[in-house]
């Protein structure tokens, strides 16, 4: 177990290397150049563009530009954001406890609703229930996130007044208007991610439904509940525990439309200002972190599935 | 005395219409075992699964099931799920997947012990190790600890027997208990059945298509055919004197140590569909002494001698082939 935990911890760090090369790459396809923005009116200025450029390295070759940012990075300075001239760790401090409380609330919403949806269908497979959440799970999915942040803006803070509209106020300063504000947000991206879960939830009991072990709880005289929540659904979490991590990470990793709509200054906008402004420290900054909290999630997930699957623990 | 288990005309048809048992009788006392022979789909596992009430939902039941003179078939499923495990117990042929990977032996044996009596989990866990150390599992308080994939085939069907006995059933059905062992686990866990079932006066229903098995753990044994006991008879009588010419088939087609070299017999022929059985006896098609009325009217099972049943019209067969 120990060595494998080292063994599985000393992936990650090549699987940063090579994901910080991607993103240093892909950032460069980007068409638009950084000092003609960052010149504002002195655009015209050859001069001034050659200053800038040669501030930011960006006369020199691109291998040379992508040392100097990881020799930084390395070293735990992810540098200066080119347009508001704030160090990024420190935007990425102040926006990260944002998106994760997003992610979380979402997280819950789509475990709450998904698992127990998937549960209830796989038990009642072709019946009535069955369809009605199937069909749900498919609403959830398809559902564009920005449309349906549209509908419950109309009807919850249009029409009803309940919540506001938009904006957040942060977890630190007023609890329940901070859970106000984040609510429609977090279960517009939680829907989507209750489909998700509710589909694999759903095809996970089923098979543990039909394994030889779930006769032989029911021949022992097993109530039909413990049969289902202990014995079959303790094998079919396994997969969906993996699942659920995943999701995580990408709930974490921003949503960027649902933050625009609901002006949540979280992750997502503050790439998607980065990516409009050629911003580069920034983009490469959240994208990198985003890709380190992937990475720890990943992780986790493989770590769980060992804690709740007795036939890997001794592997 | 009440026999522990009394089938009577019973009969299943499953959701698709197929009729895999139809009018089967079938009697057990206590501390007997009666052995239910015959190839597979010729409806053995139907009849257990129907006893213990675990057929799949739509399947049509009909006839009596009687455990000690109750009724089992129309009882409310809360009421058939408390004999379940508590009266009448079953352990099946896969001992690799029967158990759940999630969870200790112990805690399996436990539950089982759980299910049907009020007593603390600590008192449940201490049983289930006394019960482990009943069915001779070495070490039991440490293997009670370990999951099913640490254990190997033979020592899970001990912990499935473990659980199956552990709250003392009048009836254990032991469907194909040993097919998926090692011949000499195989013999281990026969053994350790007989040995429980004279501990415990428990009756067992052996549900197997292994002759050898038969012949040395059985009492009684019913053979089947396509949905229908065709003969029953003491162990002893049956291998010494077959009448039903199914019966005769099947000891035939055993292999022989007397000539090893010799190839074995095989009964002609298949199984018939049973969606659309033959209208007469249903070994007809395959019988080698079958003449007209096989054909056209299935044979009832009529008595032989004090123990001996057989359904064919030609029975006894020596003195019908003498005429």
């Amino acid at each position: 177990m120990g060595i494998w935990l080292l063994r599985r911890v000393g992936q990650i760090i090549p699987t940063l290397l090579i994901l910080s090369v991607m993103i240093f790459g892909l950032q460069q396809l980007m068409p638009g150049d950084p000092a003609l923005i960052l010149a504002g009116e002195e655009r015209g200025d050859p001069q001034v563009l050659a200053q800038i450029r040669a501030e930011l390295l960006l006369d020199r070759p691109l291998h040379e530009q992508y040392l100097a940012w990881m020799g930084r990075v390395l070293q735990g300075d992810f540098g200066f954001s080119w347009r508001i001239r704030v160090p990024v760790s420190e935007l990425i401090l102040e926006k990260l406890p944002v998106t994760f409380q997003l992610g979380l609330m979402a997280f819950i919403i789509a475990v709450l609703i998904g698992v127990p949806l998937g549960i209830l269908s796989a038990v009642r497979k072709d019946q009535p229930a069955d369809w009605a959440a199937n069909g749900a799970a498919l609403f959830g999915i398809s559902m564009p996130n920005f449309w349906l942040g549209i509908l419950m803006i109309l009807l919850f803070s249009v029409q009803l007044g309940w919540l506001p509209p938009s904006g957040y106020v942060p977890i630190t300063e007023d609890f329940w208007q901070s859970i106000a504000t984040t609510i429609m947000p977090a279960f517009v991206l939680g829907t989507g991610v209750a489909g998700v879960l509710m589909r694999h939830t759903r095809a996970a009991m089923l098979g543990a439904m039909s394994q030889d072990y779930v006769r032989t709880a029911r021949a022992k005289g097993l109530r039909e509940r413990v049969v289902v929540w202990k014995h079959a659904l303790r094998n079919a979490l396994i997969p969906v525990v993996t699942l659920g991590t995943i999701e995580f990470g990408r709930l974490l990793s921003g949503a960027v439309l649902t933050e625009q709509i609901f002006s949540i200054p979280g992750f997502g906008k503050l790439v998607v200002d980065a990516v409009f402004n050629r911003d580069y420290p920034v983009v490469q900054g959240v994208v990198l972190a985003t890709a380190l909290i992937f990475v720890l999630l990943s992780l986790l997930a493989d770590i769980l599935y060992m804690a709740i699957n007795p036939r890997l623990r001794r592997a | 005395m009440t026999p522990v288990l009394d089938v009577a005309g019973l009969s299943i048809r499953f959701p698709n219409g197929l009729k895999a048992v139809d009018g089967l009788s079938l009697r057990v006392g206590a501390g007997q075992t009666l052995a239910v022979v015959g190839e597979s789909g010729c409806g053995k596992s139907a009849t257990a699964l129907a006893i213990i009430g675990l057929l799949a939902e739509g399947t049509q039941v009909g006839g009596a099931v009687r455990l000690s003179g109750q009724e089992l078939l129309g009882l409310a499923a809360d009421e058939m799920r408390r004999l379940r495990g508590g009266d009448v117990a079953m352990i099946f042929q896969e001992p690799m997947t029967s158990l759940n990977p999630a969870f200790t032996a112990g805690d399996q044996v436990a539950e089982a012990i759980r299910a049907h009596r009020a007593i603390s989990k600590a008192e449940a866990a201490r049983e289930a190790v006394a019960m482990l150390e009943r069915v001779r599992i070495p070490d039991a308080a440490r293997r009670a600890r370990q999951y099913p994939h640490e254990m190997s085939g033979g020592m899970r069907q001990r912990v499935m027997i473990a659980m199956a006995l552990a709250c003392r059933p009048k009836l254990l059905i032991a469907d194909e208990p040993t097919t998926a062992l090692d011949v000499t686990v195989q013999a281990q866990i026969l053994a350790l059945l007989d040995e429980l079932k004279r501990e415990t006066g428990t009756a067992v229903l052996l549900i197997t298509h292994d002759l050898g098995v038969v012949a040395d753990h059985a009492d009684h044994v019913a053979v089947m055919y396509a949905g229908r006991v065709v003969e029953h008879a003491p162990a002893a009588q049956l291998f010494a004197r077959p009448e039903h010419p199914y019966t005769i088939g099947l000891l035939g087609a055993r292999p022989s140590a007397a000539s090893p070299t010799a190839l074995l017999a095989s009964i002609e022929g298949t199984v018939p569909d049973l969606r659309t059985p033959p209208p007469g006896c249903r070994f007809a098609p395959r019988c080698p002494f079958r003449i007209a009325r096989c054909e056209t009217e299935a044979p009832a099972l009529t008595a032989l001698g004090a123990e001996h049943g057989v359904a064919c019209h030609r029975a006894p067969l020596e003195a019908s082939l003498a005429a």
